[in-house]
């Protein structure tokens, strides 16, 4: 072997490692995150973690349970405003549009899509907050909803289109409407996917900070109200994070632990409905 | 980003019946009321834009253009420039893309090209939970373990042996314009890995067997060939992160420094337009302070709105070349 062929081949050999380490290091960090989450959060845990209010500043102990039943709230309200909008909205897009109205519509969601989520704060401000005068669920639950609808959206149209056409055709030949073809056939065959896409959308929502900042706000208390400031537990877990005391630190440790444990069993549990694979026979 | 698989002979069917028998059988309705939800989608986009716009008028006839090239930021005397926080976002958004992108896309050819299909597989899915850890989780790492990490170890390090560029100098507080690029670094791997793998899949396998066939290495083959292939496509996932960066709020929020700082170290803390208007919005007292704040929200839409179609742009232009899947 010449010597110009040997570098050719350590120099394969070595870059095609270094790809190799690249995915370890990223793939490990998810590991490291899980760990470390793990080994913080679950000394910290305990059962006050979710039954008990709040203490007051400086006092030790307390939990989140007003935080829990207020992201609850949160992700109640978002879901009602989320998945009606992206769901019907998909049908009308991948059932009933022409294309330009389609291109319009996956346009704006594509956009909204992309809004940075505090931008999405400011303007459930103006639009939620201002007009009532009060931070509220209300507010919170609508920044949430918004970003929502294009995921919904996007992804439901997916699956919608992805329906072979012979279903359709048979439903028709059998005298059935289209919105009974919609109804019965269309939206049944695709209902792991659409399954999928909601559950990825709540997900992706219930981890969200930013937009709750000014619009949910916070509470040390229980909520009185739908139309009054709520605490949740990403907004928690950012105030205690920040904040300079100890135990603070350690309770925000174990909301990080229970939020993501939600969101990583929301994520698997979806990708194994969609695993499964869609119910949809081959044409 | 799922299910992008294009089923043959899927998809509606062109209606052929009378409007008059659609009505009747429910269609039209159905039709209409779908038709508003769609709508709603389209409405809620364009209000978002009019409130960002109105809702920073004032602002935006006072300052003008001066907004983005003046470093004073006082509430008190009503003076607003927005050059520290466009500075932060920006040296932030650099840092982490300088770091993310040689590790994203390494790993992204080691998933498409050397990986057994399962492995890949598997790995993918990983990423894909990692893409969906909350921002908010990755700033209590950012404050626990990456704070003290730069503070103790890497700052130091990194003084004593390239203290001599003023990039690396300064004291160390473990917070600032470094740490939060690497915690956004982190962030925003798993977006490039994952478009940047599909894009390098769909390139055809004729060209790798070309490039072989020539006597090229396997390197060589992934290198010269299947990149360049695939590079608008990962320039776009290069795009998609970056906008991902530029607009992330809590991460950077929790580990920047919060100060207005235009400083050339990267060890010095800073501010970034998405952390002011975290930080501020709620307090902000007056007319023109809340303005202000609105339009760096409007700026931040803008260049996130910007960087996601030109992405998006690219990832089609090279998914269609491929032949391959069609991405978002």
């Amino acid at each position: 072997m010449n010597p110009r062929l040997r570098w050719r081949k350590f120099v394969s050999g070595f870059m095609l490692t270094m790809t190799g380490v690249c995915a370890l290091v990223a793939v490990s960090v998810l590991f490291f995150i899980l760990g470390y989450l793990v080994y913080h959060g679950e000394t910290s845990i305990n059962w006050s973690f979710f039954t008990k209010l709040p203490k007051p500043v400086g006092e030790t102990g307390g939990g989140m349970a007003n935080a829990i039943v207020g992201s609850a709230k949160l992700l109640l309200l978002a879901s009602l405003l989320g998945v009606p909008i992206g769901f019907l909205g998909a049908i009308y897009l991948a059932e009933f549009s022409g294309s330009t109205v389609a291109f319009v519509v996956r346009y704006a969601a594509d956009l909204l899509n992309g809004v940075p989520s505090i931008v999405i704060g400011i303007f459930a401000y103006s639009l939620v907050v201002l007009p009532f005068k009060h931070f509220s669920t209300l507010a919170g639950g609508f920044a949430l909803g918004l970003m929502m609808i294009p995921i919904t959206l996007r992804s439901t149209e997916e699956f919608l289109l992805a329906v072979p056409r012979a279903l359709r055709e048979a439903a028709m030949a059998l005298g059935a409407s289209k919105w009974k073809t919609i109804a019965t056939v269309i939206v049944p065959a695709a209902y792991r996917g659409i399954l999928t896409a909601v559950l990825l959308a709540f997900a992706r929502v219930a981890g969200e900070t930013a937009p709750l900042l000014f619009t949910a706000l916070g509470n040390r208390f229980w909520s009185p109200g739908w139309s009054q400031p709520t605490a949740s537990l990403p907004v928690m877990i950012y105030t205690y994070a920040v904040a300079p005391y100890e135990d603070w630190h350690r309770q925000a440790w174990a909301a990080g632990l229970v939020l993501l444990g939600l969101i990583l069993v929301i994520n698997i549990v979806a990708r194994a409905i969609l695993a499964r694979g869609i119910a949809v026979p081959r044409a | 980003m799922a299910a992008t698989t294009s089923v043959p002979n899927a998809g509606p069917i062109p209606g052929s019946r009378s409007f008059l028998t659609r009505l009747r059988e429910g269609d039209e309705i159905a039709r209409l009321i779908t038709f508003l939800f769609a709508a709603s989608t389209v409405l809620v986009t364009l209000l978002l834009i009019l409130e960002l716009w109105q809702g920073s008028a004032l602002a935006r006839h006072k300052f003008g253009l001066q907004f983005f090239v003046t470093r004073v930021w006082d509430p008190i005397a009503e003076q607003f420039g927005a050059l520290p926080f466009v500075y932060g976002t920006l040296i932030t958004a650099t840092v982490s893309l300088a770091i993310a992108v040689p590790l994203g896309i390494g790993a992204a050819i080691f998933l498409a090209e050397l990986a057994p299909a399962r492995l890949s597989d598997a790995l993918e899915f990983f990423i894909d939970l990692l893409a969906a850890v909350p921002s908010v989780i990755y700033g209590l790492l950012g404050v626990f373990i990456v704070v003290p990490l730069m503070r103790d170890y890497a700052q130091p390090a990194l003084k004593k042996t390239l203290g001599f560029l003023p990039l690396f100098s300064g004291p160390a507080y473990g917070i600032g314009f470094l740490t939060a690029g690497i915690v956004l670094a982190i962030m925003v791997i798993p977006y490039i890995i994952s478009v940047s793998r599909e894009v390098l899949m769909s390139v055809p396998r004729d060209q790798r067997e070309a490039a072989l066939g020539l006597g090229s290495t396997r390197w060589e083959s992934t290198w010269r060939v299947v990149v360049p292939f695939a590079r608008t496509g990962i320039m776009g996932s290069i795009f998609l992160a970056l906008a991902r960066a530029l607009g992330e709020t809590m991460a950077v929020t929790m580990v920047i420094g919060n100060t207005p700082t235009i400083s050339a170290s990267l060890f010095s803390p800073g501010y970034s337009i998405a952390a002011v208007i975290a930080n501020e919005f709620t307090e902000a007292t007056g007319d023109l302070y809340l303005q202000a704040l609105v339009e760096l929200g409007l700026v931040l839409f803008l260049l996130t709105f910007l960087l996601n179609g030109l992405a998006r742009l690219l990832i089609a232009i090279t998914s269609q070349r491929g032949g391959g899947t069609a991405l978002a």
